[in-house]
């Protein structure tokens, strides 16, 4: 199956790699031997039920399992034939090519404004005060919430509602301008109409940059993304183009999984 | 059919058993909530029936007797010479002259024992009074005016009600004819009662009518600003180390469980390794608020740690990942974001250790703050009282007149302490935050 999946998938165009990705938590082991290329300029949505390791991968990427006490990783990943777990990457650097939106809308309580602006402010990506609010204004734009929040800049980020300060998080992202952005359930804690406009977002986004999406929603990953990988107990069974995946599985266990039988 | 029928059965002996223990249940609620209420009616009683207390012995504290004697500023006394040397007319003897007042008022041909006695129904303070009033203006001496002159101790406690006034009563204060002057000059209109600017502007004195607070509160107020540069960005800092920064192991662990007791030790002790440190080992100078400040640091540390910990645990995690998610360093997701957001808790707990550092008392005892000292400290390195210790003091003093003088004291620490905890819940409304 691992030779099957090496066949299937393409090195030279992936922007991110994993090649016997181990991942321990303590005694338990998280992942298992995961191979997987995420190619870039493409949304992968990473699907599979509660606990399988998806998040888990994803939390890899932008090395934010370096936060979780007792969290060992060991196999190669690598974003652009670089390795990420490599002693000589800082973390600051790697996180600011790496973007992620987190689970539950997260804003700072401070001011729209001030949340966007926080990424480029501690890289020091802009020299003076009109690029700084040009960057602002375009990654609200590319969030698609300018409109909304135009003409209340300064006002807590928190006080907007759920859908918007996602999208508020989601433009805080891209304010780095970072090559990947990583989402993990971005709309698991919104209502339907917020998540179809960010589900919106994620397709425009895909433009300029290469996404990695996890979701329960398995709508959302057919709807989203353009390669699916599909995640069980830790180890990944299948991984193919979204709409093969959906309408042709290969293994059992994701035919199993999709068609609801379990999950 | 048989089969509903024990159901219905079965549902009916249900609601009958319900209901049954409906009323116990009901009844259990009420008495919980009775002991409730009357476990705070109880504290509220307490609490009235201490303050009562304080308030009804300490308010006569803030008032002092006056005497209004027509002093005659005789030149023979103040300046024999005639040359107004400003030497002479400071060291002379004033005091003659308020007992010549006195005398010329009440009893014109008084022996030595009559006239000793009326200077002691007057201050030593009067005489001060008088020598400000002359050096100021030496044109008054040869002139005669009426001057209201500060009573001492003794007359104050009878003319405030708080000693006996009927002659030959048990624990008199003043004698017969004594009591009889009194009675004059308050027949005359010649006593009133004023606001004690004394007591707030004084320091200690063996004299009750002569002796204040302002002393002891500049002596607490350098103890605490000492023990706020110490102990706040010593326990912020080992509370953002401990709870963002350190690994999780036995060491950790250690020192996590003895912070813990540390909160916990006998303050006294505290005192005692005050003395063995900061004076023996580091000679600080003993009774000065910069040794009582250490110590009062090192009893608020734990405090201001574990407030400050648990201030940190309550930001929520999701503030840390988004600022670690956008490349921000360990140091810059603290100074960012985090520690912003645990401030208030953390000074409110900062407000709170330091209401208790205001209040100790016993670990002061031990550096020898105790000394009786009337100067006014003029810088942390001084000898000072605090107003615990001054309080204590007092408390033990046998005058009657330092009764009033320790609750009017009680009351401003008091009021100290409440207005501390005000600022603390202000704090802790104002910055409250809803994520």
């Amino acid at each position: 199956m691992t030779m099957n999946l090496y066949a299937a998938q393409n090195p030279a165009s992936s922007k991110v790699a994993a090649r016997a990705l181990d991942v321990h938590y303590g005694e338990k082991q998280a992942l298992f031997a995961v191979d997987l290329d995420i190619r870039a300029g493409e949304v992968t949505a990473l699907i599979g039920p509660s606990g399988c390791g998806k998040s888990t991968f994803l939390r890899c990427i932008n090395r934010m399992n370096d936060m979780v006490d007792g969290a060992r990783v060991s196999g190669s990943l690598t974003l652009d034939g670089s390795d990420i777990y490599d002693r000589n990457v800082d973390v600051v650097q790697l996180r600011a090519r790496v973007g992620m939106v987190f689970q539950k809308p997260n804003p700072f309580p401070k001011s729209i404004y001030d949340n966007v602006a926080y990424g480029p402010r501690i890289h020091g990506l802009a020299r003076d005060q009109a690029e700084l609010d040009e960057i602002v204004m375009n990654s609200l734009e590319k969030a698609g919430l300018l409109g909304e929040v135009e003409d209340r800049l300064q006002e807590s980020g928190t006080g907007l509602s759920g859908g918007q300060q996602q999208r508020l998080c989601i433009a805080r992202a891209i304010a780095v301008a970072p090559e990947v952005i990583l989402m993990d359930e971005p709309c698991s804690a919104l209502d339907p109409i917020a998540t179809a406009k960010v589900e919106e977002l994620i397709d425009e986004l895909r433009e300029n940059f290469t996404i990695v999406i996890v979701t329960h929603s398995m709508q959302q990953a057919a709807r989203v993304s353009q390669r699916t990988a599909f995640f069980h107990l830790g180890k990944l069974i299948e991984v193919g183009d979204t709409e093969q995946i959906f309408t042709n599985p290969q293994q059992p266990l994701t035919q199993g999984y999709i068609t609801g039988r379990f999950g | 059919m048989t089969e509903m029928a024990q159901t219905t059965a079965a549902a009916t002996r249900t609601a009958e058993t319900v209901a049954a223990r409906l009323g116990r249940r009901y009844a259990a609620e009420r008495r919980f909530r009775a002991l409730g209420l009357a476990s705070i009616l109880m504290s509220v009683a307490f609490l009235a029936i201490l303050l009562g207390t304080i308030v009804q012995k300490g308010w006569t504290g803030f008032m002092q007797t006056q005497i209004a004697l027509e002093v005659s500023f005789d030149p023979q006394v103040i300046d024999p010479d005639g040359g107004r040397d400003p030497l002479t007319l400071d060291t002379a003897d004033y005091a003659d002259l308020v007992r010549n007042a006195m005398a010329a008022r009440l009893a014109p041909d008084a022996d030595r024992n009559a006239r000793r006695d009326l200077s002691s129904m007057v201050s030593t303070m009067a005489a001060d009074q008088l020598r400000r009033m002359v050096t100021g203006n030496p044109a008054l001496i040869g002139t005669k005016a009426t001057v209201w002159l500060l009573a001492s101790d003794k007359l104050d406690m009878v003319s405030k009600g708080q000693a006996p006034r009927q002659p030959g009563a048990v624990g008199n204060v003043l004698n017969d004819r004594q009591l009889a002057w009194l009675g004059a000059l308050e027949e005359a209109g010649q006593t009133r009662k004023t606001f004690n600017t004394t007591f707030f502007t004084a320091g200690d004195s063996r004299a009750p009518e002569q002796a204040g607070i302002w002393g002891a509160v500049v002596g607490s107020f350098f103890s605490l600003a000492i023990t706020l540069l110490v102990s706040f960005p010593l326990g912020v800092a080992t509370a953002v180390y401990l709870e963002e920064f350190a690994p999780t192991n036995r060491w950790t662990d250690l020192i996590e469980v003895n912070i813990n007791n540390l909160a916990a030790v006998p303050s006294v002790v505290f005192g005692l390794l005050g003395l063995a440190v900061f004076l023996n080992v580091f000679h600080l100078p003993r009774s000065s608020p910069v040794a009582g400040g250490l110590v009062l640091a090192l009893i608020c540390l734990p405090t201001i740690i574990i407030a400050g910990r648990a201030a940190l645990k309550a930001v929520p995690p999701s503030i840390r990942q988004a600022a670690a998610g956008l490349g921000a360093s360990p140091l810059q997701i603290v100074s960012h974001h985090v520690l912003p957001l645990a401030m208030p808790g953390m000074l409110t707990g900062t407000i709170l250790g330091m209401a208790r550092a205001l209040g100790e008392t016993a670990p002061l005892l031990m550096i020898g703050m105790v000394a009786f000292i009337v100067d006014i400290p003029k810088s942390p390195l001084d000898p000072s009282a605090v107003l615990p210790v001054q309080i204590y003091l007092w408390a033990g003093s046998s005058e009657r007149a330092f009764v009033e003088k320790t609750s009017a004291a009680i009351m401003v620490l008091l009021l100290f302490l409440v207005s501390m905890n005000m600022v603390a819940i202000i704090l802790r409304k104002k910055f409250e935050r809803r994520w």
